[in-house]
């Protein structure tokens, strides 16, 4: 009975894990623009087009250059993360140099990359999406050997789960311990402090737009990976589920640490619900569990945003005219 | 003397305006120089082009005697010089010592260290007794210590030149004070301090010496203790002004508005701030709330004009029970009121000045017909308010409410709500910040009202204030009526002792 549990607790945490890396990845990459007082509202747009080179580079190292799978998968994360922060740069941009309203360029990404995904996928492939179906997980050498932790962490694990890790905990560092940290949140706090004090506010703001195409980029490829073996011109608004995590984290990382495993776990059981024991003794509707996760959302927001600590410079273009 | 800044014949222009024309600035070492005009006569600007956000269009400066260029703040921050603004620039999420060191952060192997600046902000906030708490977040500190977070952000930067605009602008008489003691120590330490205002007194307790501003030309620098406050004033205004208007003593009436127990809880202290205040407004008389800052009069006020509910207690509106009617309501029966933040509930600020106008009453003939606007009436009705109101703005009623000055967006409150059918007017530190030509206007309008047998109710925490309006005076101290007293029996030390609460009145 003991042992019939821990397996199935294993099992759950085997489909969580990966979707909590991907949310975490994403929502700290949002986290670094809107610190440094832009709002990043594409990061849904910048997962795609991740995801979308990530999956053509992967195509390119598997099937044609013929690189071991783990290699690709390193190799597909920095392009990824590469194409988002050149994709990002559009919108830090419009939204710093530019002035423009941010929500409105963010949206234009958006669209923007569903569309050319589909478009290039449709002429290279002949279909919507492209296929890098193989087996990614593997067990971690000595480390999987170690009782009940082994099977929990190292056991049929993904890359990009100790990616997340250390960028949880590299995150943590840059943002309240390093120079540059404490100049981004200031920009995003009050610009015209970080300004009258020599604060370069239009660097800081780029460099943290950029940071977070990065991130996102990354996301989308490890995202890309981890749930469907092939690219398919959308990541079911995973982009937009980061921003909501972004916001119930109050924009703190250790915060959106712990509200990604929260909303991982609602969205394995929407998706696997019925397949997990404790949950089919229940005989509830399916669709139930699929709705799961979107009232969380909307349940954890209400609770949430009442007590908002956004940035409060956030969303305002700044304008050295108004000091 | 050798001169720390000699600011020469120097001219700026905007489109439109000369902010400053030809004017020369000379501020001697170790000197407290005081830099007096009404609201736009171009103080801030001279001190702009000094700290480098305006470039001169004319003239040159000359530091310690050599002619310098300051092209940008960091240029005015490397030859020590640095400025406190009117809106202080911190970021209120961080501590102070964060504060303190951004941009000029320690770092030891890539990551920030804080102990030499720590040490060094307490060894400064000792020297200048400033008492700051390096560790304290700064929304958690009085607006007092936030300015003085901007002192210490100067001296940290080793500044031997401090500017300050309008420094006392949103501080309580005790914090003014202690900033008064804080400028004479940077002085006897050889810092030159320049400071922004249109307030005498403070020119009087502190400066060495004072140059006048008006409509952008120097009308003089003068010694401080050579002359007197009416010559300043008469300087500033550039006519005579009357510091106490002549008024008779009046005693109202009828009752107009009667409060009853009133208590009034408050969010930020999470307990009733207003005890059991009780009293009453009459017809033909102004009842001035006296009383230090901070003793439950902002929320006594919230209370009556419906912006916060009472925890207890009635209010009554010519006999009319208006204790739970709707802010509105409690408008249309005849409330007015000017608030004490009145960029916050006084005015939408990004709204033009004719829109302003009609907050309260764009639902009502003439200003809607058959749930349109009429365009045409609200630009007359402004147009006339603005001309009976002498409200000063760049392009009349279509201004944006934030391009207005100071004075002049007080003034245009006031004429919306004194023009509206009211019997009972309430204003709330209808002068603050304001210079002795606006203060003046204000005070004979107000005393208008009364003498058109209007009840009105003013809250102040300026003694001079007090008693040139008061017919009746009633004290607050830690949200309790502590007594009513006769402005004419009542010396002002006598009323001192009230307001902090070592005296009340037996019949209260």
């Amino acid at each position: 009975m003991i042992v019939d549990i821990f397996n199935e607790i294993v099992s759950i945490l085997s489909y969580v894990i990966p979707v909590m890396v991907a949310l975490l990845i994403v929502s700290l990459g949002g986290l670094f623009s809107e610190r440094s007082g832009v709002i990043n509202i594409a990061l849904e747009g910048i997962m795609v087009m991740g995801g979308f080179v990530g999956a053509m580079s992967m195509y390119l190292m598997l099937y044609i250059i013929g690189l071991p799978i783990q290699l690709a998968v390193f190799l597909a994360f920095i392009v990824g993360a590469l194409v988002g922060a050149g994709f990002s740069f559009f919108h830090a941009f419009a939204s710093v140099s530019m002035q423009s309203n941010q929500i409105i360029s963010a949206t234009a990404l958006n669209l923007f990359a569903t569309a050319l995904g589909l478009f290039v996928a449709r002429t290279f492939f002949g279909y919507r999406r492209i296929n890098v179906d193989e087996s990614y997980r593997f067990d971690v050498p000595f480390l999987s050997e170690i009782p009940i932790l082994g099977d929990l962490l190292f056991k049929n694990a993904f890359l990009s789960t100790y990616i997340g890790i250390v960028l949880l905990i590299v995150v943590i560092v840059i943002l309240y311990k390093t120079r540059f940290g404490l100049r981004l949140r200031s920009c995003g706090e009050n610009p015209h402090a970080a300004d009258s004090l020599g604060v370069d506010v239009g660097r800081m703001r780029y460099a943290g737009v950029m940071i977070s195409g990065l991130l996102a980029g990354l996301g989308g490829v490890v995202f890309m990976i981890a749930f469907q073996n092939r690219f398919e011109s959308d990541v079911r608004g995973f982009g937009f589920l980061a921003l909501a995590l972004l916001i119930s984290g109050q924009w703190r990382p250790q915060r959106i640490f712990l509200i990604s495993i929260l909303f991982a776990l609602m969205r394995v059981v929407a998706s696997r619900g019925d397949s997990i024991m404790g949950l089919r003794a229940l005989e509830v509707p399916t669709d139930f569990f699929r709705m799961l996760p979107y009232i969380l959302t909307l349940v954890v927001l209400a609770f949430t945003s009442k007590h908002s600590r956004a940035p409060e410079a956030i969303g305002e273009p700044y304008d050295t005219g108004k000091r | 003397m050798e001169h720390a800044i000699e600011m020469l014949n120097i001219t700026k222009e905007f489109p439109g305006i000369k902010a400053n024309d030809n004017v020369s600035l000379r501020v001697r070492k170790g000197e407290i120089h005081a830099l007096l005009g009404e609201n736009g006569a171009g103080k801030t600007t001279l001190m702009s082009i000094l700290f480098g956000l305006y470039r001169a269009d004319e003239g040159e400066i000359r530091l310690n005697g050599e002619r310098v260029h300051i092209r940008n703040p960091n240029d005015a921050n490397d030859y020590g010089i640095g400025m406190v603004h009117q809106h202080f620039k911190l970021v209120n999420r961080f501590t102070v010592a964060e504060n303190i060191v951004l941009g000029a952060e320690d770092t030891r192997r890539g990551f920030l260290v804080y102990d030499k600046a720590i040490a060094r902000i307490k060894e400064l906030s000792e020297k200048y007794k400033l008492n700051i708490d390096p560790y304290a977040r700064v929304r958690d500190i009085s607006v007092g210590h936030q300015q003085r977070v901007e002192i210490l952000k100067m001296l940290y930067r080793d500044a031997e030149i401090l500017i300050l605009d309008e420094p006392t602008a949103s501080l309580t008489p005790q914090e003014i004070d202690e900033l008064m003691g804080i400028l004479q120590t940077l002085s006897d330490e050889g810092k030159s301090v320049v400071f922004i205002t249109h307030k005498l007194e403070e020119i009087r307790r502190v400066a060495d010496r004072v140059t006048i501003l008006r409509d952008g030309e120097q009308v003089g620098t003068v010694e401080v203790a050579e002359t007197s406050n009416e010559e300043l004033a008469k300087m500033m205004v550039g006519r005579e002004v009357v510091f106490r208007i002549d008024k008779t003593h009046a005693v109202g009436d009828q009752p107009v508005l009667e409060a009853e127990n009133l208590r009034v809880y408050s969010h930020t202290f999470r307990k009733d701030v207003v005890r059991d205040v009780s009293f009453d407004v009459r017809a033909g008389e102004i009842l001035v709330i006296a009383g230090i800052e901070g003793n439950g009069q902002s929320e006594l006020i919230y209370g009556l004009v419906g912006l916060n509910p009472l925890t207890h207690g009635r209010i009554r509106l010519n006999g009319e029970d208006i204790t739970n009617s709707s802010i509105r309501e409690r408008s249309l029966h005849g409330i007015s009121h000017i608030p004490e933040d009145r960029q916050r509930h006084g005015l939408i600020l990004d709204f033009p000045l004719e829109y302003n106008m009609i907050l309260q009453s764009y639902f009502q003939p003439p200003f809607q017909h058959r749930g349109f606007l009429q365009f045409d009436q609200i630009r007359n009705h402004t147009q006339r308010l603005i001309e009976n109101f002498d409200v000063r703005s760049s392009s009349g009623p279509t201004s944006l409410a934030r391009s207005l000055s100071g004075g002049n967006q007080q003034k245009a409150i006031l004429a919306r709500e004194i023009d509206r059918n009211n019997n009972l007017l309430i204003a709330v530190q209808p002068t603050r910040g304001l210079d002795v030509g606006a203060i003046e206007s204000i005070h004979k309008h107000l005393i208008a009202e009364r003498d058109d047998n209007k009840a009105v109710l003013i809250v102040s925490y300026d003694l001079n204030e007090v008693f040139t309006l008061a017919d009746r005076i009633l004290v607050i101290y830690e949200g309790q009526n502590v007594g009513i007293l006769d402005p004419r029996e009542t010396t002002e030390s006598e009323l001192g002792l009230y307001m902090s609460g070592s005296k009340r009145a037996d019949a209260a």
